[in-house]
């Protein structure tokens, strides 16, 4: 893909590449959710508000370090909704306090109106987790490993076996089914937990990271699935420190950095607050980038200056940086 | 609850079924070594309140064993924890803390029995016959239970798998020798006797030789033991939630 060219054509290359994998939308299979209608109201809100995930100034505290400053967040239901952050910046320790791993300092969070600390039980039956690091157990086959997942969610045996051969066909892992999972490649491996995390049809999928360390075609494979998985009707909340990640799958994107929220809003949004094409070019101490309304006032700024630049359409990466600060050297 | 403790429990045995091949051999090894060393070397002619140190010996060797596999759990625990992070899966899970300190202890009592088969059957070999009655298992059981409740309190509070070995070196060693198993501990000044007397395996050490060789029971070191147990397991249940960070 040509990052810096314009990005409207790597879009439709991707969506092209989506239709190319198939969006067959498997829909009722994958949000069956017989969940009881409950009345406690401990988040203030009633079960069919439109949130599904709500975090409410989450404050996490490790021994020096402020991992989390105050994060405020509201996904709605359907909704692919990305964390966009540097390394280090607090996504894995939201995902992981919003998943019941780590305590958080204080704040609140509520998934689909459960508070996860008030309602534990029914908030972890509504979501599933993909996390960074992977967590399969490599001894075991394939099919062992869904099994288990879908005792420790009290799910009956055959619907325990039906649900795992039709997510394992639609990861494309099928005749994975008895292999052991450490034969596998980095890629099944993620498409393997991703089937797993959706075993027990939960409402809300967080997916940290979910292509890091992924060759191009297995990450797109991985996108066209998470779209998948959208059209199904599942919330999905995914953290990448991949720019073009968030641009192409996000309906809306939280900048994260340093434990701060920095902005929140759909990339269409944040990238129009900036303009819509851009000069990078050269000066003394380095790169700068000058954002224009159209083509034409860029064109003509340019007419005025003799050094290189380039001209293009402003990307994600734009807004993130103008918003964090950062000046690219 | 049943369902978390079949999940976790399930998947221990999915595991030690894949290693049992493997596994059964290092069972066998020490009480091996320490039969033929013993039994031949040292305890030629010994005789202890009326037995044969081999009679005195396998009752030991079965209550050590019983304690270092139930004790095993723990580096299990700490493989999947900090290798695998597999223990996320459970963390992120509905599960109750108790469903899974249940799994995880009752695959270490599942793993104390069948290294007990093991020595049973070496000791068949060397031909000493002793009397596997029902005290003999419910000593047994409660020995395993202890110990595989101590490892998973203690999986849950390590910070590494090194610590881990650490606390191995520490508890489990010097218990493994001390508490009755190779000698009887009143042949010792009666300070360290005392001392002695309030560690689990020398009680459960106890509580299994009487039953193998069919001297009187105490009922005191039965009691003692199920109280330590439930005492470790209510600890580990609590350890649990200190496991996250
Ligand atoms: N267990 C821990 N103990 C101490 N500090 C921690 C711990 N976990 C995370 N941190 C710190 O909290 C901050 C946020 O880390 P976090 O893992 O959430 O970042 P991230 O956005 O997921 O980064 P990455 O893109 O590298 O995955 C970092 O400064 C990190 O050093
Ligand atoms: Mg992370």
């Amino acid at each position: 893909m040509d990052k810096k060219g314009n990005p409207q054509i790597d879009l439709s290359q991707s969506v092209d590449f989506l239709v190319f994998w198939g969006l067959k939308t498997d829909v009722k299979a994958f949000c069956n959710q017989n969940r009881r209608e409950k009345t406690v109201q401990l988040c203030n809100l009633s079960r069919t508000e439109k949130t599904m995930i709500r975090v409410n100034n989450l404050i996490k505290n490790y021994k020096k370090v402020e991992a989390l400053a105050g994060v405020d967040i509201h996904v709605k239901p359907g909704e692919i909704f990305a964390y966009l952050g540097p390394n280090g910046a607090g996504k894995t320790t939201t995902i992981r306090i919003l998943t019941g791993l780590t305590q958080a300092s204080s704040g609140s969070c509520c998934i689909n109106g459960f508070n996860i600390e008030k309602e534990v039980r029914q908030a972890k039956q509504q979501y599933g987790l993909v996390p960074q690091a992977i967590n399969l157990d490599q001894e075991l086959t394939v099919q062992e490993n869904l099994i288990i997942h879908g005792w420790l969610y009290r799910m009956k045996s055959s619907e325990i076996s039906s649900r795992i051969d039709a997510l394992l066909d639609y990861v494309e892992l099928l005749e994975k089914k008895k292999s052991q999972v450490k034969t596998l490649s980095g890629g099944m491996k993620r498409r393997l937990m991703v089937a797993r995390a959706l075993l027990h049809g939960p409402k809300v999928l967080f997916l940290d990271e979910p292509t890091v360390g992924l060759d191009p075609a297995i990450r797109r494979k991985i996108w066209a699935l998470i779209k998948k998985i959208q059209t199904g009707g599942t919330t999905i909340f995914l953290t990448t420190h991949y720019i073009e990640e968030a641009e192409f799958l996000a309906d809306r994107v939280a900048f994260l950095d340093q434990g701060r929220v920095v902005a929140l809003d759909s990339p269409e949004r944040l990238m129009e607050s900036l303009g819509a094409w851009a000069i990078d070019r050269l000066v003394e101490d380095g790169m700068e980038t000058v954002y224009f309304k159209t083509r034409n006032d860029a064109e003509r700024f340019n007419t005025l200056k003799s050094e290189q630049y380039t001209l293009r359409r402003v990307n994600l990466e734009d807004a993130f940086l103008d918003l964090t600060g950062k000046k690219v050297k | 609850m049943i369902h978390g403790i079949i999940a976790i429990y399930f998947r221990e045995m999915l595991i030690l079924r894949r290693r049992l091949t493997r596994q059964i051999p290092s069972w066998s090894i020490s009480p091996f070594l320490y039969l033929t060393a013993f039994s031949y070397a040292v305890g030629h002619g010994v005789e202890i309140e009326g037995h044969t140190y081999m009679e005195f010996l396998i009752p030991g060797l079965i209550a050590m064993s019983s304690m270092t596999q139930a004790f095993a759990i723990a580096s299990e625990i700490n493989i999947a924890r900090f290798y695998w992070h597999i223990f996320e899966e459970f963390q992120a899970s509905p599960i109750s803390k108790v469903s899974y300190v249940g799994g995880e202890v009752l695959a270490g009592m599942t793993r104390a029995m069948l290294s007990i088969l093991v020595i049973m059957a070496l000791g068949f070999l060397f031909g000493v016959r002793l009397n596997y009655g029902l005290a003999f298992f419910i000593a047994l059981l409660l020995n395993s239970f202890v110990f595989a409740s101590l490892a998973v309190a203690l999986a849950m509070v390590v910070k590494s798998h090194a610590d881990q070995s650490m606390l191995n070196s520490f508890i489990i060693t010097p218990m493994a020798f001390l508490g009755g198993t190779f000698f009887p501990i009143d042949r010792l000044p009666s300070w360290a006797g005392a001392f002695l007397n309030l560690l689990p395996l020398t009680h459960a050490s106890k509580a299994i030789r009487a039953a193998c060789l069919n001297q009187p029971v105490s009922i005191f070191s039965y009691v003692l033991l199920f109280a330590i147990g439930v005492l470790f397991f209510s600890v580990a249940v609590r350890c649990v939630e200190k496991a996250k960070d």
